[in-house]
């Protein structure tokens, strides 16, 4: 890539920083150069969070319908899977499976309910509502 | 507190912090494309089993972690590293890391990276930073990928460097142990020694999934993603892909520029002709990467979508396999 063509479209990283990519000068030569960001990865981007966000709208109705628990919205919220909700709770991923039923989160302990939400960096209270403070 | 220490901004995170925790003893000549060419960084590898954030796992760069230790070993610097399990523990080792006067390299996770932009906060756990300092509660961050020095609470430090999930940095930090001069002689020994293991890496590794074998093997998978996912999780895919090869942290070309630069400082080490053009070769693969992602945008933007469109995907990686393969083997013939 010659160091003109380095893209200049805005995107959300090139609010905050401009990236570093590296480009040929007119003789060749290896040169760094700023761009503010690509149109082609901001798309890939979009997609990215477009898909995050269905899953987090299904999550709710499935939590709404009665077919899921709250952490299964909270888990697509925080983009977590079960691998990595077991990490930060400690609970093995077949009881969190188990969690997921409406059922068995109600009859949950006020300790293990606290877990989740120190996991998920929200009270118990949000939890239970599915209450979120965050844009 | 604060250590004398330069921030540099660079393309990739480790290799930008490899680059400036070995400044002072290299007097600046250890470079980002150096460091990256010395660590063996470029790499491919396509793990259908695995998925990340719901995609596939796809890879353009070596194993988090390996482009600092090789680069240290293969300029015979040792290096320190520690992992903690405690939190307590963890912090006062790196206060006595900065109090000795060390800048300290840490491991965290980006999903709580207070300044990231929200929509690069996934949990990714393999970004790497420098602590150079402390004021009052807040630890001056020199992070590669930011243009300007950054700055952490103790609590918001904390929390990235206990990140949980695949890679867990478990407090990790590390730093090059005690380190004499390095010599234009090492460096260039060093060079030699990391051309030769990623040719290694990207031919001769085993198996379809990786190495350039790796990239035609993903050309022909995405030819059938049409079939077998379905336009709109293929588009996905895609997209994943694109983010891997492209998003901070390559320098573009899913990291093939950055290599092409290392070639060419590697050429002023070792006087090799032929290293001008294999640079050049690797210039044009990471220009038919991006032919490929511009390609691969319109299909997850939904202007392109027949089969023809995916076989054409695809016929790009097998493209880019066979220069990289060709690019590796003049590589190989080298006789240093």
């Amino acid at each position: 890539m010659k160091k003109e063509q380095v893209p200049q479209d805005l995107g959300p990283l090139g609010k905050i920083t401009k990236e570093v990519c590296y480009a040929t000068d007119s003789s060749g030569k290896y040169t760094t150069e700023l761009s503010t960001g690509w149109e082609v990865k901001k798309e890939a981007l979009d997609v990215a969070w477009q898909d995050v966000k269905a899953r987090i709208a299904n999550a709710k109705q499935k939590v709404l319908n009665g077919e899921a628990s709250p952490v299964l919205f909270f888990m697509e919220y925080r983009l977590m899977d079960a691998g990595i909700l077991s990490d930060y709770t400690g609970f093995w991923r077949w009881r969190i499976k188990r969690h997921l039923k409406p059922e068995v989160f109600k009859k949950l302990s006020e300790k293990k309910l606290q877990k989740y939400a120190d996991a998920f960096n929200t009270s118990v209270a949000d939890l239970k509502t599915m209450t979120v403070h965050e844009a | 507190m604060k250590l004398d220490f330069e921030h540099q901004q660079s393309a990739h995170c480790e290799s930008g912090v490899t680059s400036s925790l070995l400044r002072k003893s290299s007097g600046g000549k250890i470079t980002e494309p150096l460091a990256f060419g010395i660590g063996v960084g470029l790499f491919f590898c396509y793990i259908p089993l695995i998925k990340i954030n719901n995609g596939p796992a796809i890879a353009f760069r070596t194993f988090p972690g390996l482009i600092f230790k090789r680069t240290c070993n293969a300029l015979g610097i040792p290096v320190v590293r520690q992992k903690f399990s405690s939190k307590e523990k963890a912090e006062a080792a790196l206060m006595q890391c900065l109090e000795h006067g060390q800048p300290a390299g840490c491991q965290v996770g980006v999903y709580y990276l207070s300044y990231f932009p929200r929509e690069y906060r996934f949990h990714f756990n393999a970004h790497n930073l420098i602590v150079f300092g402390k004021e009052e509660d807040q630890y001056l961050i020199s992070d590669p990928v930011m243009e300007t020095v950054t700055q952490l609470s103790s609590y918001e430090l904390e929390r990235v460097r206990f990140a949980k999930g695949a890679l867990a940095p478990k407090g990790q930090i590390y730093y090059p142990g005690d380190v004499a001069t390095i010599s234009d002689e090492q460096i260039r020994k060093a060079i030699i020694k990391g051309i030769k293991n990623n040719v290694n890496q990207m031919l001769r590794i085993p198996g379809n999934f990786a190495g350039v074998k790796g990239i035609a093997y993903t050309g022909k998978k995405i030819k059938r993603w049409r079939d077998k996912l379905g336009l709109q999780k293929a588009g996905s895919y895609l997209a994943q892909l694109v983010r891997m090869q492209e998003e901070i942290g390559t320098g573009g070309g899913g990291f093939r520029y950055i290599y092409a630069a290392f070639l060419q400082e590697a050429y002023a080490y070792t006087h090799q002709e032929e290293l001008l053009d294999i640079s050049k070769l690797f210039t044009e693969a990471g220009d038919l990467w991006r032919t490929a992602a511009v390609h691969a945008a319109g299909i997850y933007k939904g202007r392109l979508g027949s089969q023809a469109d995916f076989d054409q995907m695809g016929d790009y990686l097998i493209q880019v396999a066979e220069l990289e393969k060709n690019a590796f083997l003049a590589l190989k013939q080298i006789k240093w």
